[in-house]
């Protein structure tokens, strides 16, 4: 299970609304309690593909972001992102392009503006990757 | 040598590469990892060229990326 703030849930779609119609990004960091994860930060970063279809988070700002959670005695936990145009879960690109098993990838759909849904992901495995949804409680 | 990787102090031989760093620290996917030292980019297709310093502060991250 995976828990995030209502604050940055709504930061998330905030930023996600602003960047349409490309995609927005960004990392979770937070802390590990058990099998739980605990959202503490959530970081607004730059898609460098500047696009409707994809996004790459850019890496400068990735460096700075972790060295901003070790700074806070968090931990990476994964990484959001959106889909302007499609549902809530990972594509095909998404899935090849997750290179970590334990990290969460949370992906906010805003194919109904007025009602973005979040869902998070496990991907793992080797080609073709599978995806299994993880509890995600917004609270 | 004394080198940080990832936060961590660690202690390597001498005039390692950033490839053997990749090796030793068991690096999954290397091919999707971007390799910094001292915040400076290393440039890809050079890991086995470029030897790590004392006190070199060393960090790998992976790329992230995706598409809807």
């Amino acid at each position: 299970m995976i828990k995030i703030k209502k604050d940055d849930f709504e930061k998330i779609v905030n930023n996600a609304k602003e960047n349409l119609p490309n995609e927005a990004c960004g990392l979770i960091g937070g802390k590990l309690v058990g099998k739980d994860k605990i959202i503490e930060k959530v970081y607004i970063l730059t898609n460098i593909d500047n696009s409707n279809e994809h996004f790459s988070i850019d890496p400068k700002e990735q460096l700075a972001t972790v060295k901003d959670m070790r700074s806070l005695g968090i931990v990476p936990l994964g990484n959001w992102h959106s889909h302007p145009e499609s549902p809530s879960r990972p594509s095909d690109e998404d899935k090849r392009l997750a290179f970590d098993s334990k990290a969460s990838y949370l992906i906010l759909s805003l194919m109904d503006i007025n009602n973005p849904v979040l869902n998070s992901f496990h991907i793992f495995g080797e080609d073709p990757k599978e995806s299994l949804k993880e509890e995600l409680v917004i609270e | 040598m004394n080198i940080t990787v990832a936060g961590e102090k660690k202690q390597y031989d001498e005039g390692i590469t950033v490839a053997k760093l990749i090796e030793l620290e068991n690096v999954k996917t290397p091919e999707y990892v971007t390799v910094t030292i001292n915040d400076d980019f290393v440039e890809s297709g050079t890991f086995d060229k470029i030897v790590i310093k004392e006190g070199d502060q060393i960090e790998f991250l992976y790329f992230m990326g995706g598409g809807q």
